[in-house]
């Protein structure tokens, strides 16, 4: 059994606002194993970035309210105070955000950033750190990273700039990498080599990686698990092949046929969720995806628990719909040619 | 078969880079090189390739946002690449645009009430009491309220707002849009929403799109017929399905199979042809074929000789000395199609194939 290293037990997230309490995450539990890929996915709004902030300790706020547990190698970093969680931050966890060129510093070289990563929980000197420097540029693929290193964030293309984040979040060879929307703002073939780079440099610095997407086509292949949140809850959690062979709530169902896919016929219309993800200060009654979802009838006035239907081990859902129900229902959901009002 | 709406013949599209105390030029950068393509009326042609590849510089020369280095845009039979401001403003009626950033594209000082309603002011069309019904009405069409009138734009949603550019775009009764990567910026399940409005909106006001994107899942799905693009040129263009089904073009066969498979087994089981590197600066683009510093296929003749557009019938161009899915008869009955730029070596046609390749299912035949 590989070690766990995280673990997320009913966490909650409120931000007292002057428009109310806004209910960012509420109740969400996971468990990350070394060597492990986490997925989780949903649309904006649906509390998957602020969970991942949460754990790095960056959601920490005077009109922030927390509750549960968010347990590093058995250490609650929710109780942690903040000057001891700049310890785990960039050192134990490491993060890449979705955009790279709004979080590089423009008026730094590449080179002095990945330094100050390395000299903010590392003793070495400046020379160390900077041959350590181009060392993790050589390791994220930047070509020439001798000469690169003395670059400034706009000499890069986006695609670089990302792997540069990667190195800055590598820099302490954390535990733990979270990558938010690491591809979002990237084209397809830039996509599709940031993923394969996450994907072995998980296993040359031997850690577990979450990855935030609102696209569930990003995570296919190197996903072990997903999560799949709304409205600030997890309606439903399963291995990867599980979840997109026999995806059960019908939001998942959603997400699967809104993307344009190559490899089906090309359907009349796509898949679409009607309406958009509600208001988390004035949350829908029972299901939250109640108001949205084409199946609802009387009993999702009251909220399902996320519990295991199916037979499947670890294959949690959130919907009170009939097994049998699902299974006729679906595909037509996910393969298309079901016309519905945008 | 409609006829032709916009034409683009030969056109490039240099910016100069200028140094020095008088400003000389000193490079250019070559956006768009030597492309030449039609759109019929109704149809929605996709615009595809990376960051870099000049597309969204061809969109926005073909609404004449910019002015061509040299070619022409022909547009309901007219010339259109040396209009002057204003013999251009009414034909401004007819092409509008529908920009990627819904957060960067609206005024966030002006309420889309007057967002929607400006380019009908500008153009004096209507009184200042239809100018109000219209908008109204053009809110409902994209799926918003008419309540919306009198908010900012701040108090909408990433989708939203790309629904307020799209209001705006429909605003002048256009016959041309020119959308640039309009649904990027958004999350799938509202990318499958805008995708089905654009749809709905062409049946409904008889639209031709000239769709930018730089991810094939998207593209499929509206167009008709789709374009590709490397460092300014055109390297392949085809009807929609073909292109899925028999990609020529190696670059095209790499764009393919980098568009993510929501299906753990098939994404296992495809090969994924990592192109390695960037998209190679255009100042100095590189010699012959431009894609051949990143082509598995590239041999000696790829760096010398630019590879002429070559028809392979029905309406698919491809430019290749080494084309992928291409039977014997086929390339014994290749012609160079009309399209085929300047500087390209029309005698350089084609004289084996790369085999079989479909970057979708994952099935490949000898390289």
């Amino acid at each position: 059994m590989a070690e766990r290293l995280l673990e997320v037990d009913d966490l909650h997230v409120h931000f007292v606002t002057e428009d109310g309490v806004v209910r960012a995450v509420d109740g969400v539990s996971f468990e990350l194993e070394r060597g492990q890929v986490l997925g989780i996915v949903g649309e904006s709004g649906s509390g998957k970035s602020v969970t991942a902030m949460t754990v790095m300790g960056l959601t920490r706020d005077v009109n922030a309210r927390f509750d549960g547990e968010v347990r590093y190698k058995g250490k609650d970093l929710l109780r942690v105070p903040e000057d001891e969680m700049q310890g785990y931050r960039g050192a134990e966890i490491g993060m890449i955000f979705q955009d790279p060129m709004t979080s590089l510093n423009p008026v730094y070289r590449i080179g002095e950033q990945i330094v100050e990563a390395i000299q903010a929980h590392e003793r070495q000197d400046k020379r160390a750190a900077k041959r350590r420097a181009v060392e993790l540029l050589k390791q994220v693929g930047i070509p020439n990273p001798e000469s690169r290193v003395d670059d400034f964030p706009h000499q890069f293309s986006g695609g670089m700039r990302q792997r540069a984040m990667i190195a800055i979040a590598l820099a302490c060879n954390p535990d733990i990498l979270i990558a938010d929307e690491p591809t979002t703002a990237l084209d397809v073939t830039i996509q599709a080599q940031i993923i394969e780079l996450i994907d072995h440099l998980k296993d040359d610095f031997n850690s577990a990686v979450i990855m935030i997407t609102h696209d569930l086509g990003v995570v296919a292949d190197i996903a072990d698990e997903i999560v799949v949140m709304y409205a600030g809850r997890i309606v439903e959690r399963a291995a990867s092949r599980e979840l997109f062979y026999d995806p059960q709530h019908p939001y998942t169902w959603g997400l699967l046929g809104s993307i344009p896919r190559l490899d089906r016929p090309r359907p009349d219309r796509l898949h679409s969720i009607k309406g958009a993800p509600p208001s988390l200060i004035t949350l829908p009654q029972g299901c939250k995806f109640r108001p949205r979802c084409p199946h609802a009838f009387e009993k999702c006035m009251e909220e399902p628990r996320l519990e295991q239907r199916v037979a499947a081990p670890g294959h949690l859902d959130r919907c009170w719909l009939d097994l049998d129900y699902k299974r006729v229902h679906r595909d037509e959901t996910i393969s298309g040619g079901h016309t519905e009002a945008a | 078969m409609s006829e032709a709406l916009i034409e683009v013949k030969h056109v490039k599209k240099y910016f100069p880079i200028r140094k020095g105390v008088l400003q000389r030029e000193v490079a250019r950068v070559h956006a768009v090189d030597d492309v030449s393509f039609s759109v019929r009326e109704g149809e929605t042609l996709g615009l595809v390739g990376e960051s870099g590849c000049g597309k969204s510089t061809l969109g926005r020369t073909i609404v004449r946002l910019l002015e061509p280095t040299a070619g022409e845009i022909v547009f309901q039979g007219r010339q259109i690449e040396k209009l002057r401001a204003r013999r251009l403003r009414p034909l401004r009626r007819e092409m509008q645009m529908v920009f990627q950033d819904p957060y960067a594209s609206l005024n966030p000082r002006k309420r889309v009430g007057t967002i929607i309603g400006d380019p009908m002011k500008i153009h004096r069309l209507y009184d200042k009491k239809e100018r109000k019904k219209h908008v109204e009405e053009l809110l409902e069409t994209v799926g918003l309220s008419p309540e919306h009138y009198n908010r900012y734009p701040h108090e909408f949603s990433g989708g939203q707002r790309q629904r307020i550019g799209i209001a705006r775009a429909l605003a002048l009764r256009p016959k041309l849009i020119v959308a640039d990567e309009p649904v990027s910026a958004l999350d799938v399940s509202i990318q499958s929403q805008m995708l089905n409005l654009l749809e709905d909106l062409q049946n409904e006001f008889q639209l031709t799109y000239i769709f930018i994107a730089h991810d094939l899942g998207v593209v499929r799905h509206v167009s008709d017929r789709i374009a590709v693009m490397y460092l300014g040129k055109l390297v392949e263009l085809s009807p929609a399905e073909e292109l899925y089904q028999r990609p020529i073009m190696p670059y095209t066969e790499a764009l393919l199979s980098a568009v993510p498979i929501p299906d753990p087994d098939l994404a296992a089981k495809r090969e994924r042809i990592v192109l390695e590197g960037d998209v190679p600066s255009p100042i100095d683009p590189p010699s012959g074929c431009r894609f051949h510093p990143r082509c598995r296929y590239a041999t000696q003749i790829c760096h010398d000789v630019e590879p002429p557009l070559v028809d392979y019938g029905g309406g698919h161009l491809a430019a290749c000395h080494h084309p992928l899915n291409v039977d014997r008869a086929t390339l014994a009955s290749l012609t160079v199609a009309a399209a085929t730029p300047r500087a390209a070596d029309v005698a350089a046609l084609p004289q084996d194939s790369s085999g079989e390749s479909h970057p979708v299912t994952g099935e490949t035949g000898n390289p």
